[in-house]
């Protein structure tokens, strides 16, 4: 049988090793998956590079896993924020590296690992200095440059609901990243709010399939509305 | 003279927008665009983290931190609004979908180059979000920007001095002085405001600017 829920977000990412390359979803705070995040710290991993749009916000979250010098390097679209603190004071003293992607690139590149592309030519950032060093080419009437997929060894992602087969769905515009990076990862680690019986989520709206998910912890939280 | 204030600038892009136009608004000053779109009209603003159909911000009781734009501020979505991911949202801006960018800018060259996300500044710690997929990839690349700088420099270029967001790009630019489009051949004055000088623009432009037959 195959069973996909995992009890703790501690024991879901137990084998993470030093080094490895970690998708983390979220736009700003909608999706993000915390719980997970606060695992990863606990469980102690350094050297990390860690892929998401931004670079923390605040003191929690992403932020905190930066905050706790966990991460070595950063590829992300826009790491500057009026709340990326962290970030900031360990990028300003040579202590964090940057990748930075238009986030466009980042998607596709996210996309691309997991279609099995080994590489693909966009017009965005051509003529600009995030494209110095790339190759180029002309197609048609337009210039491109050449850019590569990113994998990850892990994922992780806040979903809405779950199977045990792994199937997900997300909530409004909490689904952002996740569906591309649960199929750019050798190992997606998925919270969900809810999860529920084989053949309860209605086929039409699974958003990710099974297939790209290897586990899945609940999470159970009461929807979250500011008071 | 009389410039033309944030909310004006705001009123004026949003008159030019037609019925059934999908459209993404950039962070800042564009995002005021939202409050003017003509009534009756509909039109289908676009956010890059995976909506279509932004909606108006949500009452205090409503807000929901699943439901953000790109900025990252509680949004709604309206009836017929739909969520997609990441990679979608993109294909719907570089695959030339939408209709309209509406960008804040630093500075515009004569051949359309902008320049939005980097001062150029070497301790300024980058970040270029959408704007640069924005720039190559909506049919309509429109600027919306004050025409001077707080020291009276024109911000519309001969070439740009900050780095790039994007070559050749720029389709129309709306500043609280004038509405000017780029043209192969140069930059064509549509409007000024009013007790505004074509010469007098001019003057304050530095780089050539050619008269459409309509403006003032």
């Amino acid at each position: 049988m195959i069973d996909k829920f995992v009890a703790t977000v501690d024991a879901a990412l137990a084998d993470v090793p030093d080094g490895a390359t970690v998708m983390i979803h979220g736009f700003g705070n909608a999706g993000m998956p915390s719980e997970l995040i606060d695992a990863l710290i606990a469980q102690g991993a350094r050297d990390l590079t860690i892929v998401n749009n931004n670079a923390g916000n605040a003191d929690t979250g992403l932020a905190a896993l930066i905050r706790a010098r966990r991460v070595r390097k950063m590829v992300c679209s826009f790491p500057r924020q009026t709340d990326s603190w962290h970030f900031d004071a360990q990028y300003r003293a040579g202590e964090i590296e940057l990748e930075l992607v238009p986030q466009g690139t980042l998607a596709e590149r996210i996309r691309a690992a997991g279609a099995g592309i080994g590489a693909f030519f966009t017009p965005t950032a051509y003529g600009t200095r995030l494209a110095e060093g790339k190759e180029t080419r002309r197609i048609g009437d337009r210039d491109y440059v050449l850019e590569y997929p990113i994998h990850a060894d892990y994922a992780l992602i806040k979903a809405d609901r779950a199977d045990r087969w792994g199937n997900l769905t997300y909530r409004k515009s909490a689904r952002n990243f996740g569906p591309i990076m649960a199929a750019a990862a050798n190992c997606t680690v998925v919270q969900v709010r809810e999860t529920v019986e084989l053949g309860e989520l209605d086929p039409e709206v699974i958003v990710t399939p099974g297939i790209f998910v290897q586990r899945v912890v609940r999470i159970p939280v009461t929807l979250q509305k500011a008071a | 003279m009389k410039k033309l204030d944030r909310k004006q600038m705001a009123a004026r892009v949003a008159r030019d927008i037609p019925e059934g136009a999908y459209v993404n608004l950039g962070i800042g000053l564009p995002t005021l665009v939202a409050d003017y779109l003509p009534k009756g009209r509909e039109i289908i603003l676009h956010s890059e983290n995976g909506i279509l159909g932004v909606g108006p911000k949500p009452a205090e009781r409503e807000i929901d931190e699943d439901l953000i734009n790109a900025g990252k501020e509680p949004v709604t979505l309206l009836p017929g609004g739909a969520y997609f991911h990441h990679a979608d949202s993109f294909a719907m801006i570089r695959g030339r979908h939408l209709d309209y960018a509406i960008l804040g800018a630093f500075q515009v060259s004569v051949n359309g180059d902008l320049a939005n996300w980097h001062t150029g500044a070497p301790d300024a710690i980058p970040a270029v979000g959408g704007a640069m997929d924005l720039a190559v990839g909506a049919k309509n690349v429109v600027v919306m920007m004050e025409h001077l700088t707080k020291d009276g420099k024109s911000k519309i270029v001969e070439r740009c001095t900050y780095p790039l967001t994007g070559a050749r790009c720029v389709d129309r630019i709306y500043t609280d002085l004038a509405v000017i489009d780029v043209k192969p051949d140069g930059l064509h004055v549509v409007e000024t405001v009013d007790g505004l000088s074509f010469e007098e623009l001019q003057r304050l432009t530095g780089v050539p600017l050619r008269r459409l037959a309509t403006a003032a």
